[in-house]
């Protein structure tokens, strides 16, 4: 019955919300159909890509929306599934040998899914020590069965790196929704749509800005593609974007500012580490599920290094 | 039936848990062919056989042996209505029809093949083992028979030699461009050429293999 009451309450503001979602992603297309048509005779790579981006982006918003109207069920499974597909990528990427099977094993079967439950019992001791106690213990152990010391301390610090960015760091966008904040009951799920709408946004207006006015380069040997003009303005807008969506938080207009900006600059630095990790490897991007994107992580680098800071700050000063 | 059903499967359960990306460099076609890979697992022909258009699968078949594939009931059937493979002996003393011959008559009957000329699984150090020469007493039976070199990446770290439970990560199957024998090439020449275009493909898959990547990986691979 709370439920329901919580869910009816809180629909007007995520049905605005989705609506404007789906008003820019319409802008978006009409422009970018504009620019292949004006393009027509010499087809260009960056408006092709342009247009697979956008397309990807209107399958995004519809899955999001439906975990949204599933709930918090909804939001929970989608979130494990999207550690799966990037724990793959990263594990795929990261080269382990036969010894490690075991560990990986206990990675993708165990830790996952049950960091995935104790946030869905709200055990919230538990899922914050999961993995960064308990995993990390019990994986190098499990590394050694075999006897294989080949790169040891490389290869069990390359499990333990992935299950964190893509399982431990993940799992703070659904428990969002665990969070008691009073005068806030029953509308968490707006917390999610704040957290991916604001990085999400901050990413596409880098790339934006970038491709505007973008000249110098902020860190040539990290990403060949962020510029400062496009690290200044795409951060600026994306806060700016921040403030005005207070009215679905539990903040005030300038606390919402605030909070955007230091999401804003976390997952900008969580591209440039994720870009780190690509570049050493010698690869472009994570894997190839995102039609003009790339992998699941190239899409989420900048949230899996939000969304637990974003936890914290709210658990901390709101709850 | 049951056995499509089991094919699709078995091809959806791999498609699932490794994306089963195929990566073209040359154009996917009903041809007759010989699809010819590197043989790491048991998984490498569902894999190819998955990577490949649906409607081309159904005339591909599996080149296995037929010691492995008929010790028991479930593997004869198997291989037999699920893959509908081509067996052959391994072991010359107990073939009672050349194992040439009957790869010919699959030729013959209008189907594609899928070989792994390494003749056995690949469980050591070396990316490829030496090929066995039926790849070129097949070549010089049918001449005009186009061969695709087919690199598979990661499949061995899905599932290691004796493990049960498969890991779910990424792989590519890589078909490269076509090969014929030539007409004054002899045999070691054709296995060499179509050696190297194989092995000249797994550096191109997603998995980066140089410098000390490619070390470590390949001890992965064994």
């Amino acid at each position: 019955m709370n439920d329901l009451i919580g869910f009816v309450r809180e629909w007007p503001h995520s049905v605005l919300l989705f609506a404007g979602v789906a008003c820019v992603l319409l802008i978006a297309t009409v422009i970018a159909e504009w620019l292949r048509w004006k393009t027509r005779d010499a087809p260009s790579q960056v408006v092709a890509n342009l247009v697979a981006r956008i397309r990807a982006w209107w399958v995004m918003a519809i899955v999001v929306g439906l975990a949204f109207a599933i709930g918090r069920v909804g939001m929970i499974v989608l979130f494990a599934i999207v550690s799966l597909f990037a724990l793959r990528e990263f594990i795929t990427l990261t080269p382990t040998r036969r010894s490690d099977y075991y560990a990986l094993l206990a990675a993708f079967y165990l830790a996952l899914p049950l960091q995935y439950w104790l946030v869905y019992i709200d055990w919230y001791g538990l899922y914050t020590l999961l993995i960064p106690v308990y995993a990390f213990l019990l994986l190098p152990i499990l590394s050694t069965i075999g006897g294989d010391t080949t790169r040891y301390l490389e290869r069990t610090a390359k499990v333990q790196w992935g299950l964190m960015i893509c399982v431990f760091c993940i799992s703070h966008v659904p428990a969002l929704i665990n969070l008691h904040i009073p005068g806030y009951e029953g509308r968490n799920l707006l917390l999610i749509a704040f957290l991916v709408i604001v990085v999400q946004s901050s990413d596409v207006l880098q790339y934006v800005w970038g491709k505007l006015c973008g000249k110098r380069l902020i860190a040539p040997k990290l990403s060949p593609s962020k510029t400062v003009e496009g690290f200044v303005g795409g951060v600026a807008s994306a806060t700016a974007l921040g403030a005005a969506l207070w009215w679905i938080t539990p903040f005030t207009p300038l606390q919402a500012a605030a909070l955007a900006l230091v999401i804003n600059l976390m997952g900008f630095y969580g591209g440039l580490v994720m870009s780190a990790i690509k570049r050493d490897r010698g690869i472009k991007d994570w894997g190839h599920m995102i039609e003009g994107h790339g992998g699941v992580l190239d899409r989420l680098d900048s949230v899996c290094f939000a969304a637990p800071v974003f936890f914290h700050l709210i658990r901390y000063w709101w709850v | 039936m049951i056995s499509n059903l089991l094919a699709s499967s078995f091809s959806g359960a791999i498609r699932a848990l490794t994306g089963a990306r195929a990566l073209w460099r040359c154009s996917p076609s009903s041809d007759h062919r010989v699809y010819y890979g590197n043989h790491v697992s048991h998984g490498d022909f569902v894999m190819i056989w998955s990577a490949l258009p649906p409607a081309l699968r159904r005339q591909v078949r599996p080149v296995a042996g037929a010691d492995y594939w008929q010790r028991d009931a479930l593997r004869r059937y198997l291989i037999r209505e699920v893959f509908n493979g081509v067996l052959i002996e391994r072991d010359p003393a107990q073939r009672k029809q050349d194992a040439i011959e009957t790869l010919c008559d699959a030729v013959d009957g209008g189907n594609s093949l899928i070989l792994f000329p390494e003749g056995t699984r690949n469980q050591g150090d070396e990316p490829l083992l030496p090929f066995k020469s039926g790849l070129y007493h097949l070549a010089h039976c049918r001449p005009e028979l186009e061969f695709v070199p087919v690199w598979i990446d990661n499949l061995a770290r899905v599932m290691p030699k004796g493990k049960v439970l498969p890991l779910p990560l990424l792989c590519t199957a890589t078909f490269g461009e076509t090969l014929r024998l030539r007409a004054d090439e002899d045999k070691q020449a054709f296995l060499d050429r179509a050696r190297n275009a194989l092995l000249a493909l797994s550096e191109h898959g997603s998995a980066p293999a140089a410098g000390n990547a490619a070390n470590i990986s390949h001890g992965a691979a064994e």
